[in-house]
């Protein structure tokens, strides 16, 4: 898979002396979703503010295409790499849902009908449609959440960074920010998930990266991944639900690999 | 057999924030005395503000049209200011950073300040402070600010700032929304302690698997309305309905929904806990499942 983001040995010190990475390696490929998980405090969030150059490294190297984000513009990598924050008014800047989404291909130098055309139909791709004219800080939390990431789809990168956006969602919201996640990723976007909720990991990730105290332990693919329960134990992260019966369940030879409800009913329903 | 005594009664509540239509429809409902009420939803169905009528903040603090009757402690949140309440029922709010003063550098004095704004001795405080703490879990703390706590040490800081008050009811605006999993769990495991400690908890949350191991009633709010309230198990089982107004039931409890025909199960068989789930399971599996 060609990598679209490469990271060697990436230490981050905040001042004065807190080390918030300890030496990262990883290689994240063009088209993968990835989630990042871990308690607070691992280094989740210092590690993804890398990717577009939010942050650049104490020491080691972040490459973006195969450019090291030292040397690159932070104007061009955003363009690339986009960040969706986990707060949504930290983000927001406009008065209108419109003028929000349209921000970013301005930038970009769009304009007239292309520009039109390219926010509308960013409305519609994220169903925001109707709310046009809305004041971004009227929408409900999980539309604001929407509203935000599409905002980042306008300039259509190849790679999205989404900040906890399941967080303070209902069940609704944190399935509509699923679904939108796997349609970009089928659209062919990269997408690194930073996350608490396994469930929608289950349901979105192809591979999980785990990351505790600046470093990572462990990166595989999510059903792999789930199975550890060593590692995840030590890092007190619960597989989902029904992850966790299927595990209970194995001397009743039931896979121990399942990861959604529709899995684990085909399994009990071959038992029967 | 006398009732249990009732900690919240709500009698046709009603209410609108100003120049808003109404977020609360007919609200009835009784919350006994020690009991674990859990509160589900949508965003936006009104979980919240339920919450803030039941310790007077909803109509004292936000105005608007109130109709209907709160009963708190068998006290009418009409007659009796915000702080009389407080004495009675502890408010904790989803971000603990905004329910700090904001002016403590210090876990001891955040839990003093409360207290102090309702005129308590100091001898009396400091006795509390230390109760208070130790009951969350924070003994040995004391001197730590607030602010360089972990998500969940300052969510159970919040906790110890109204438990201080000795209150009869707590009310938890979902309290683990903004937390880690660790944090989560140190919080629900807190409320799981107060509850056996004989607190009326009620907590509005969207953390449903937790939850259904722990709550004797749930409430599912929709649209400002009640439209499920009863004991957990037989309100979690409604798979359909709560899927219907867009909340995921336990994991456990919709797979088996979805095999209920291949299972022949019954909503009363439903497992709605991880451990129910690995009994019920098994029995299945070696066909020796009792109809």
């Amino acid at each position: 898979m060609t990598p679209i983001i490469e990271v060697e040995d990436l230490w981050h010190v905040y001042p004065p002396n807190i080390t918030a990475l300890k030496g990262v390696t990883l290689r994240i490929g063009l088209g993968e979703s990835v989630a990042l998980i871990g308690q607070n405090g691992g280094g989740k969030t210092t590690l993804a503010k890398h990717f577009n150059g939010l942050l650049k490294p104490t020491k080691g190297k972040v490459l973006v295409e195969g450019v090291d984000t030292k040397t690159s513009d932070t104007s061009k990598l955003a363009l690339i790499v986009g960040y969706v924050f986990q707060n949504p008014i930290h983000q927001i800047f406009s008065s209108t849902v419109y003028d929000e989404i349209a921000f970013g291909p301005k930038n970009m130098g769009m304009a007239g009908k292309q520009l039109d055309e390219r926010v509308i139909k960013t409305i519609e791709e994220v169903g925001l449609s109707g709310y046009e004219k809305t004041h971004p800080y009227d929408l409900d939390y999980g539309k604001m959440k929407l509203l935000t990431i599409a905002s980042i789809m306008a300039m259509k990168p190849k790679v999205y960074c989404l900040d906890e956006p399941t967080t303070g969602q209902d069940h609704v919201g944190r399935r509509m920010v699923a679904t939108l996640v796997k349609r970009l990723n089928e659209k062919g976007a990269t997408v690194i998930t930073i996350t608490h909720d396994m469930k929608f990991v289950a349901n979105v990730a192809q591979r999980i990266i785990l990351m505790a105290d600046g470093t990572i332990l462990a990166d595989g693919p999510t059903r792999a991944i789930f199975q550890d329960e060593r590692t995840l134990q030590s890092a007190q992260i619960k597989p989902p639900q029904v992850t966790q019966l299927a595990e209970g369940l194995s001397e009743y030879s039931v896979p121990r690999d399942v990861l959604t409800i529709d899995e684990m009913a085909s399994a009990v329903r071959s038992k029967l | 057999m006398s009732e249990p005594a009732a900690s919240v009664r709500v009698e046709d509540l009603s209410y609108a924030y100003p120049s808003h239509d109404l977020v609360l429809r007919d609200i009835n409902l009784i919350v006994r005395k020690g009991e674990m009420f859990g509160i589900i939803g949508p965003n936006g169905a009104g979980k919240s503000t339920l919450c803030k009528a039941l310790n007077g903040l909803v109509p004292h603090f936000y105005g608007g049209r109130f109709s209907g009757h709160v009963y708190v402690a068998d006290m009418d949140t009409m007659k009796h200011t915000v702080a009389e309440l407080s004495l009675k029922v502890g408010f904790v709010f989803q971000d603990p950073t905004n329910q700090f003063s904001g002016v403590c550098m210090r876990v001891d004095e955040e839990v003093a300040f409360g207290m102090s704004m309702l005129g308590f001795e100091r001898g009396e405080m400091e006795q509390r402070i230390a109760q208070a703490l130790k009951q969350v879990g924070l003994s040995g703390l004391e001197e730590r600010s607030p602010f360089d706590l972990s998500g969940g040490q300052q969510q159970r800081l919040a906790i110890a700032t109204v438990l201080a008050v000795k209150p009869e009811v707590i009310v938890l605006d979902e309290p683990t929304a903004q937390l880690d999993p660790i944090g989560k769990g140190e919080v629900f495991e807190t409320l799981r302690t107060l509850n056996k400690e004989g607190y009326t908890i009620i907590v509005a949350e969207h953390e449903i698997e937790e939850l259904a191991s722990f709550a004797d009633r749930i409430a599912v709010i929709d649209k400002g309305q009640i439209v499920l309230l009863d004991n957990a198990r037989e309100t979690l089982v409604q798979v359909d309905s709560l899927k219907s107004i867009g909340v995921d039931p336990p994991s456990v409890t919709e797979l088996t929904h979805t095999l209920a025909t291949d299972l022949d199960a019954n909503t009363s068989d439903y497992p709605i806990s991880l451990p129910e789930a690995i009994k019920f399971y098994p029995e299945i599996l070696k066909g020796r499942r009792i109809q």
